[in-house]
């Protein structure tokens, strides 16, 4: 018999004990690794290559005070400025108040938008459709698929602060990046709006290379310090985790529950392991009369808890990772739509699994290991 | 008849290292459940207690927060002559305000935030229950303003006599006030006339109205939506703010699916003990039978103690989440974009729903290996 098939088959001499075992480790995973893609989905992913070259520009104290259009030209001339585009929230309302018929709409100049945002990939017949269409929008892959938008559809948008809108969809925007909005044309609503017409809410800005990305952000700034709008500039991915941030301490509310879950399997392991090696003394005893060392013994019984740990991980994994991928089809799921589990976020989960199960089983392992053989073969368990 | 339930107990204790390590188990699981409730409750108790059941706000047409409303300076007047207004000496209670978010640093250090500024006359503040803790009330006419207490702990620089910079020049702090644990202890307040000019509003945010009664208060609602001269929407000022609690909804919807995957790994590792449990009393409970408890007494026996178990997790939760009661934290307002900053609360309901949380996983994780326990064969079990 090799070792390995010995620590297979002590892992399942007490089945229903190591399938619980396993079954409670893999939820424990699951939950630690949907932490661990949210942490790296916010904090980490730069984004896409595209979305490291836009920045954008908003007035300094709020995103909800514009900022004169003029700015537009300015911001052009400032070397290292490919293209600039003024980007505005619409935030009107699709049918109803319901989480799932809300996304977010921006009224936008179509020609030079898409300068911006280069790595969108449009139909050329539709992208002239839209750009002719004074009530045209274009809408995002991911979201014509979640409310079944399509081409020729008639959509109306009620609006907060701005007059309602009757749009037609002209455009589907797909390409590498998710986007889950709906963009149209300025000229509609400042031709009903007198106050907006010469204002921005947003601009958006692409620069030649990452380069440049430093002293961009710098000269626009400077630019407007003194100004009776000054401006706050910064990268895409900047951009979207002040939101994130807004939401709270997020960074210590995954922290914590993390913590939580990996000390929570520790004691779940700890536990079965416990009651596992507490029973078989007499045999550690024996087996020490054929001559095992302790050594040996210790790493038996380790190397077994070991097993049953990324056993349950390698399910919690797996699990997380199809979880992950039904949460961003879900209409709740806007802040998921990109997020899988990968390579390095699956290993890390695997290590700390293995670490749960190696440290779990030292101390009860190390104890019977320890044995003198003549009291454990007395042992009564 | 029943088995003493002082044989469970003893038990527990006797098997005390794996009674502690499942019900610490538990107790993580339920600590988690139990945040997320004190989250929610402190954000519920922000909303539900703010406003006054006789005031009603008007609102731009189709707004449905004041960051983005606006009224014209006529129609703010036209407000003060509706029917069923209150007065008081020095005229009718209605008040013109202007709400902006602007961006502040957080004092420590980690980024910056939305905070909402509410331009306020005499008028409005006479209308809401918000008292002046340091300092002074701001003078009309002067570029001065008051913030929450909350605001001036979480916020650089909006200490007594500090200046904080918005609009076009710095405003000075001259006094703190205690809006009582609503809505408005996330706001910044100072004169509108004075904001007006800052950022250059030819009108109101919003109004506020008092109304003579209840019944005064349903009429000016739907007077001010149908009333054709001015075009607005009127909402009572309770349900303005009862409505912004879905802020709490991304909290909530995470909190949930979090709880839940760990109750289901908690209830199996508690399924893990008591299965331990039986296999090392068979000959205990073959005994027991033998003495003439039949199978429903030894079910229910172990399923208490099961029970027993997982509530004693949950009572340890409760006891570990205690220090986090009226801890102040802040999260982000779906409706006006800013910080809304709240106080977390333990209440009796959480305490029972934690308890109830824990006991269902007790039962869950109880009734197969009590269940196993009352159907061992007797013979067998004896002769182990």
């Amino acid at each position: 018999m090799t070792l390995t098939q010995f620590v297979t088959k002590n892992a399942f001499r007490n089945k229903r004990r190591t399938i619980l075992t396993v079954i409670s480790i893999m939820f424990s995973l699951l939950l630690l690794t949907l932490m661990m893609t949210v942490w790296r989905a916010f904090y980490i992913d730069k984004g896409a290559p595209e979305s490291a070259l836009r920045l954008v520009t908003r007035h300094k104290v709020s995103l909800t005070n514009m900022m004169p259009l003029a700015y537009e030209n300015k911001i052009r001339s400032v070397p290292g400025v490919v293209a600039v585009a003024s980007m505005n929230w619409y935030g009107g309302k699709y049918k109803d108040d319901k989480p799932e018929n809300f996304f977010a709409q921006f009224y936008v100049e179509p020609e030079n938008i898409v300068q911006v945002y280069t790595d969108w990939e449009i139909p050329e017949d539709q992208k002239q459709a839209w750009f002719k269409d004074r009530a045209g929008c274009a809408v995002g892959k991911q979201l014509a698929d979640r409310l079944h938008f399509k081409v020729g559809d008639k959509v109306h948008l009620q609006g907060s602060f701005l007059p309602d809108v009757d749009l037609t969809v002209r455009a589907i925007i797909s390409g590498p990046e998710v986007n889950d909005a709906m963009w149209f044309n300025r000229k509609y609503v400042d031709e009903s709006t007198q106050w907006v017409s010469s204002q921005s809410g947003m601009y958006a800005i692409r620069v030649a290379s990452e380069s440049d990305v430093p002293t961009v952000t710098r000269t626009i700034d400077d630019m407007f310090h003194n100004a009776p709008e000054p401006t706050k500039t910064e990268t895409e991915k900047a951009f979207q985790l002040g939101f994130i941030a807004m939401m709270g301490n997020v960074k210590a509310f995954i922290l914590g529950i993390a913590g939580a879950v990996v000390f929570a399997i520790l004691l779940v392991s700890g536990n079965t392991m416990a009651m596992s090696i507490r029973e078989r003394i007499r045999e550690v005893a024996v087996l020490k009369t054929v001559g095992f060392t302790r050594n040996r013994v210790l790493a038996l019984f380790v190397g077994e808890a070991v097993a049953v740990s990324l056993v349950g991980g390698v399910i919690g994994v797996l699990l997380a990772s199809g979880f992950i991928r039904g949460l961003a089809q879900s209409p709740m799921g806007g802040m998921f739509r990109t997020a899988t589990v990968n390579a390095p976020t699956a290993l890390v989960a695997l290590g700390v699994a293995a670490l749960v199960g190696f440290l779990s089983a030292f101390l009860p392992s190390y104890r019977a290991a320890k044995l003198n053989i003549a009291e454990g073969l007395r042992h009564l368990g | 008849m029943a088995i003493p339930l002082i044989y469970n107990v003893r038990n527990l204790r006797v098997r005390a290292g794996a009674t502690i390590m499942t019900a610490l188990g538990v107790a993580l699981t339920v600590a988690i459940a139990i945040f997320i409730m004190m989250l929610l409750s402190g954000l519920d108790q922000a909303f539900h207690t703010t406003g006054n059941p006789l005031n009603v706000m008007a609102l731009r047409k189709g707004s449905d927060s004041e960051l983005t409303s606006f009224m014209s300076n006529d129609t703010f007047q036209a407000l003060k002559t509706l029917p069923g207004v209150a007065s008081d000496k020095d005229g009718p209670l209605v008040s013109g305000e202007m709400v902006v978010a602007v961006v502040l640093p957080r004092r420590n250090g980690s980024g910056e935030t939305n905070v909402v500024v509410r331009g306020i006359g005499p008028v409005g503040l006479k209308m809401r229950p918000v008292k002046i803790a340091e300092g002074r009330w701001f003078q009309e006419g002067q570029h001065e303003i008051v913030v929450s207490k909350s605001v001036a702990q979480r916020f650089a620089h909006a200490s007594l006599g500090d200046k904080v910079l918005f609009g076009k020049s710095p405003w000075t702090v001259v006094g703190i006030f205690d809006a009582a644990g609503t809505a408005f202890d996330s706001e910044i307040w100072g004169d509108v006339n004075q904001m007006k000019n800052d950022f250059d509003r030819p009108g109101y945010s919003s109004a506020v109205l008092r109304a003579t009664d209840d019944v005064a208060a349903d009429a000016l609602t739907k007077r001010l939506a149908d009333d054709q001269r001015i075009k607005l929407d009127g909402v009572l000022e309770t349900d303005y703010y009862a409505k912004q609690t879905r802020s709490g909804m991304f909290i909530q919807w995470i909190g949930t699916i979090v709880a839940i995957i760990m109750a289901v790994g908690s209830s199996f590792a508690a399924m893990n003990t008591m299965y331990a449990a039986v296999a090392y009393r068979g000959r205990e409970i073959a005994t027991l039978r033998v003495m003439g408890f039949n199978r429903p007494s030894i079910l229910t026996s172990f399923v208490f103690e099961s029970l027993l178990l997982s509530v004693l997790g949950g009572a340890a939760a409760v006891v570990l989440m205690l220090p986090f009661n009226g801890l102040t934290t802040g999260t982000s307002n779906m409706m006006t974009f800013s910080e809304v900053v709240f106080h977390m609360r333990m209440t009796p309901v959480i305490i029972a729903t934690a308890i109830g949380f824990a006991a269902f996983m007790g039962l869950i994780g109880g009734i197969a290996p009590a269940w196993h326990a009352s159907r061992q064969n007797i013979l067998n079990a004896l002769r182990d």
